[in-house]
């Protein structure tokens, strides 16, 4: 008896479907190299997994409360601001930490956006990515589903890569909600028109926009070292809870060291040092110094972390 | 990376070979020097008392922690070198399901089948119906595996295990949390899995399972290896004992120790005399006719077949207390 016939459902995915049955003998099917040789097949898998990391962070109701949160940051400036500005005056002394957007919502509602990202880049964005990298790998450990995906097997770098991939797709969308809740509330409640930089100049409205989408670029790339940082720690540890706590208190005391004037001589070296470094993109000319080491202290988080992220991952025991 | 299988004839019907398997956690010694040899095709049961080194073992079988010495191979390759290659050929279940509580019983199934590198995406959604209606779950398919009950969420993890035709199925304690018709439905699925020429690796610590379904067994007692073979070779290793049932105990005791009956015990509650049947044992019409010449009234004589349990508690010892 040939083992296709006795497994009829499933006997189906070698891709024989119109292939007689008969004349196949038990015992060749054992001999066949592994069917998934093509590269492209490889691919495929790779996607397939990626896009299977992409629903279990995106379908979490966890996920949908942070980017709801984040989503309330801009309504909450808009509505205050616009509360604020009722009787003609403008907001006072935007000198409140991060660049100088707050007072010019009231005459262009596409500062709601820039004013949003400075809010939200100090700690709610990380917070996010913190909660979701730290529970990627630990989450999976403390239900026990990672060794059945260990099993299927996912191969522990493919399964890390893909892990890696959806937090950063997760850094992009967290961004993108807060920019796009700014430019809807932002574009309701006050007048939009040309924009005037922070270096004084005027450009056109449809500059300005461009400037946004590259400054959301860069607040979500800002956002790549903590990510890899949140993924090593989260390899780490058996409980999702754990990992997500100590990637955010571990984010909140870096935040705090970079604001001790005492301690400059370290702040270069700490993942959010330049992070308000894409105010410079108001600017004309765009002052780009601050970007660039922002963004290279980022790769080199990522190499660091990701480094250690994958020989912690792929040498340990999976116990849970 | 990937070797060939064996050449020397072993990798053909040898499913897993261990060679002084070890592994030692921080302090305990959880296995030790394993030597196990499934034969493929059978039914293997994988006995021990709690803490005894079964889980333990499966998971270094299955690639997921490195043994400490020793070497595994599973159809005919070394793990856990050989994962990719190995796996998608082997369904497990390893302590227990796991799941996704948020997400439905399906998605459940389609997530782990994402993570095959062999499973085809344009059959995912027939494999995993079959596997689901496999082991029943089909009307729950579309509920969320939060509200499954320990006996649903069991199921489910059997289906992950099905979702791939496969050569070879490690079940840790399969039939855990079932009701006793979903343990009959299990058993019939081992069987019938079985003669469809999969090879069956099942833990339990319920001895009649093992009894009924399995063709082999092996007995791990503190992490070590006591006993493998075939399950009817176990049993057969411990002799029968002789049982008397009759309102004259003292007297029995007596006349059975004088035919050389040996490790003679009296049930208080019952009144059976059981005991130990020497090596070359006597006529036993004759140790009956000699029991009523005696004066001992006889309501019942015989010898009970030696069970696994039996074999099981010889092998394991009867304390109740697991190996710390
Ligand atoms: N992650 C771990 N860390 C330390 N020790 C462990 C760990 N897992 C298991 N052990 C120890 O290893 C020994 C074997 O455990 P294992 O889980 O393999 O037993 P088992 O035979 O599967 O038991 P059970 O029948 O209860 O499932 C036990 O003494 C246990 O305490
Ligand atoms: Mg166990």
């Amino acid at each position: 008896m040939s083992r296709a016939e006795t497994t009829a459902g499933p006997g189906l995915q070698d891709g024989e479907q119109g292939q007689p049955l008969v004349g196949r003998q038990d015992s060749g099917r054992e001999r066949l190299p592994a069917p998934p040789a093509p590269r492209a097949g490889r691919a495929v898998w790779t996607l397939g997994l990626f896009g299977s990391e992409l629903l279990i962070v995106f379908r979490r109701v966890r996920t949908l409360a942070l980017l709801a949160v984040l989503a309330g940051v801009p309504l909450l400036v808009g509505i205050a601001v616009r509360i604020e500005t009722r009787d003609g005056s403008s907001v006072g002394g935007g000198d409140g930490g991060g660049p100088a957007f707050l007072e010019q919502i009231s005459n262009n509602g596409l500062f709601l956006a820039f004013a949003s990202l400075a809010a939200t880049l100090p700690f709610f964005l990380p917070m996010a990515i913190g909660v979701v990298a730290g529970d990627a790998v630990a989450g999976e450990a403390s239900t026990g589903t990672l060794r059945y995906l260990l099993v299927a097997p996912a191969g522990r770098t493919r399964l890390l890569l893909a892990k890696y991939a959806s937090v950063l797709t997760f850094c992009v969308a967290a961004t993108l909600v807060v920019v796009l809740s700014a430019v809807v509330v932002g574009f309701s409640l006050f007048p939009v028109g040309d924009v005037t930089l922070l270096s004084g100049n005027t450009v056109s409205l449809s500059d300005g926009i461009l400037r946004g989408l590259l400054i959301a670029l860069l607040v979500a790339s800002s956002l790549i070292g903590l990510a890899a940082l949140g993924l090593f720690i989260s390899t780490l540890t058996d409980s999702g809870i754990g990992a997500m706590a100590a990637t955010v208190g571990l984010l909140i005391t870096i935040q705090i060291v970079n604001n001790i004037p005492q301690l400059h001589a370290l702040q270069p070296y700490l993942f959010p040092h330049y992070w308000l470094s894409f105010a410079d993109v108001m600017r004309a000319p765009v002052i780009w110094d601050g970007i660039v080491k922002n963004l290279a202290l980022q790769a080199l988080y990522a190499a660091v972390f990701g480094s250690a992220a994958w020989a912690r991952f792929t040498t340990r025991d999976i116990t849970s | 990376m990937d070797q060939p299988p064996a050449a020397d004839g072993q990798g053909a019907d040898v499913v897993i070979e261990t060679r002084g398997l070890a592994k030692q956690y921080r302090g305990t010694l959880a296995v030790d020097g394993l030597d196990l040899q499934v034969p493929r095709g059978s039914v293997f049961g994988f006995l021990g008392p709690n803490g005894s080194g079964k889980t333990t073992t499966i998971r270094m079988l299955m690639g997921l922690i490195e043994p400490t010495a020793g070497s595994a191979r599973v159809l005919g390759r070394p793990m856990p070198r050989s994962t990719r290659s190995v796996l998608p050929k082997v369904g497990a279940l390893i302590e227990g399901p796991a799941l996704y509580g948020f997400l439905s019983g399906q998605d459940n199934l389609i997530r782990i089948d994402a993570a095959d590198p062999t499973a085809d995406p344009r059959t995912r959604k027939a494999r995993v119906g079959s596997a689901l209606d496999r082991v029943g779950l089909t009307a729950a398919a579309r509920k969320k595996a939060k509200a499954y009950s320990l006996g649903m969420k069991q199921r489910l993890g059997l289906a992950s295990a099905l979702l791939q035709p496969r050569e070879l199925l490690v079940l840790d304690e399969p039939t855990n949390g079932l009701d006793p018709q979903g343990m009959r439905e299990i058993r019939a699925l081992v069987r019938e899995l079985a003669g469809d020429g999969t090879t069956v690796f099942l833990s339990s610590h319920l001895l009649d399972e093992i009894e009924q379904v399995c063709s082999h067994a092996a007995v791990m007692a503190r992490g070590r290896l006591i006993t493998q073979g075939p399950v009817a070779d176990l049993s057969a290793g411990t002799r029968g004992r002789l049982a008397v049932t009759t309102p004259d105990p003292a007297r029995a005791t007596e006349v059975l120790a004088g035919h050389g009956v040996t490790d003679l015990v009296t049930d208080p509650h019952t009144g059976e005399v059981t005991g130990e049947l020497p090596a070359e044992p006597p006529d036993l019409a004759e140790l009956n006719a000699a029991l009523v010449a005696a004066g001992v009234r006889v309501r019942g004589f015989g010898v009970q077949r030696a069970s696994l349990e039996d074999a099981f508690v010889a092998l394991t010892g009867e304390g109740f207390d697991v190996a710390g």
